[in-house]
């Protein structure tokens, strides 16, 4: 079955989908429709918007805080997000001196739930196998400049855990609402590639 | 776990759509995968774990063959290793794939993705 390791036609893979999905529908495994929900689900529902909202109670309320860093999956179910990806969620808190970033350097691994489908440099070959060897240089190259003292960890998806990164709430946001925090927290925040600034404008 | 999706279908749906200004699929037959790939965990076929150690390895073989120049599809890694899980499983076999594709190829040009078996030949005739 693994004959074909290269594509060389884009048409050949839409074709070979196709088939596959006309396959599977005619066998009775699935339904179209069901195929277009799950579609129009990961396209519009589920997204960084999800890990802000929990990013923005952790930072706003201290014993949800606890709760999120004691069982992650838990604490992101309160606020009712869980799912595919989201089964074992472990939450990694950024501090003045400790920086975290997430990685899976076999695939792809990522916690859909709270951050929805990954972005294509997730994936590349590139970010999976730079990011471990030269973590300082590539969060440079992405614009995330840290301090020498700073300690930077790289946390490498296993078959279960999915790990997902708290980021510092910024200096001068004290008087924001959760609501104002949320529009603050960046995808890249919560990968661990970009930091929250106090100024940064409304993604709405 | 059936109806994960439905289940935080509810808690996203006030959420507007975020993508970062970045396409989640770079053309439809991988956002087609995807969506075949999710509905046959849903319904249970399969643990995901089962899937991810397929795509882990696909990726491994990919990367160690490959030249540097060589394309990288993420998508493509992924639809072979969703055919080598059909496969273990016994849901589809390869010849019937080939069938399938010789067929939908040989459709008049125009013809529309929703025919896929003749119901329309049937319907216009």
């Amino acid at each position: 079955m693994s004959g074909d390791q290269r594509e060389s036609d884009p048409r050949d893979l839409a074709l070979r989908v196709e088939a596959l999905e006309a396959l599977l529908q005619e066998k009775g495994f699935l339904d179209s429709t069901q195929v277009d929900a799950i579609v129009r689900h990961y396209e519009e529902d589920v997204g960084p918007l999800n890990g802000a909202k929990v990013v923005a109670r952790a930072w706003t309320d201290p014993a949800y805080k606890t709760r999120l860093l004691a069982d992650g999956t838990a604490a992101i179910a309160e606020l009712g997000f869980g799912g595919p990806q989201g089964e074992y969620m472990v939450v990694l808190e950024n501090t003045p001196t400790v920086h975290n970033v997430i990685v899976c350097t076999l695939c792809s691994c990522y916690p859909w739930p709270v951050l929805g489908l990954p972005p294509t440099w997730y994936k590349s070959p590139a970010y999976r196998s730079r990011i471990v060897r030269e973590p300082r240089t590539v969060l440079r190259e992405m614009g995330l400049e840290l301090r020498p003292e700073v300690e930077v960890r790289v946390w490498d998806s296993s078959s279960e855990v999915r790990y997902f990164v708290l980021p510092e709430r910024p200096a001068g946001t004290e008087r924001l609402s959760e609501e104002e925090l949320r529009q603050l927290v960046t995808r890249d925040a919560m990968i661990g590639v970009g930091a929250v600034r106090a100024g940064e404008a409304s993604r709405g | 776990m059936a109806n994960a999706t439905a289940a935080f279908a509810l808690a996203g749906s006030a959420a507007p759509p975020r993508r970062n200004g970045e396409l989640l699929f770079e053309a439809p037959w991988e956002s087609r995968l995807f969506g075949l790939t999710l509905a046959l965990y849903e319904a249970g076929f399969f643990e995901w774990e089962e899937f991810r150690k397929l795509l882990c390895e696909e990726i491994s073989a990919w990367e160690a063959q490959s030249a540097p120049q060589e394309s990288w599809s993420y998508y493509a890694r992924w639809r072979v290793a969703f055919e080598r899980l059909l496969a273990q499983k016994g849901l589809l076999t390869e010849p019937e794939l080939e069938a399938c594709m010789k067929s939908l190829a040989a459709r008049p040009s125009g013809h529309d993705h929703a025919s896929l078996h003749g119901d329309e030949e049937e319907r216009t005739r």
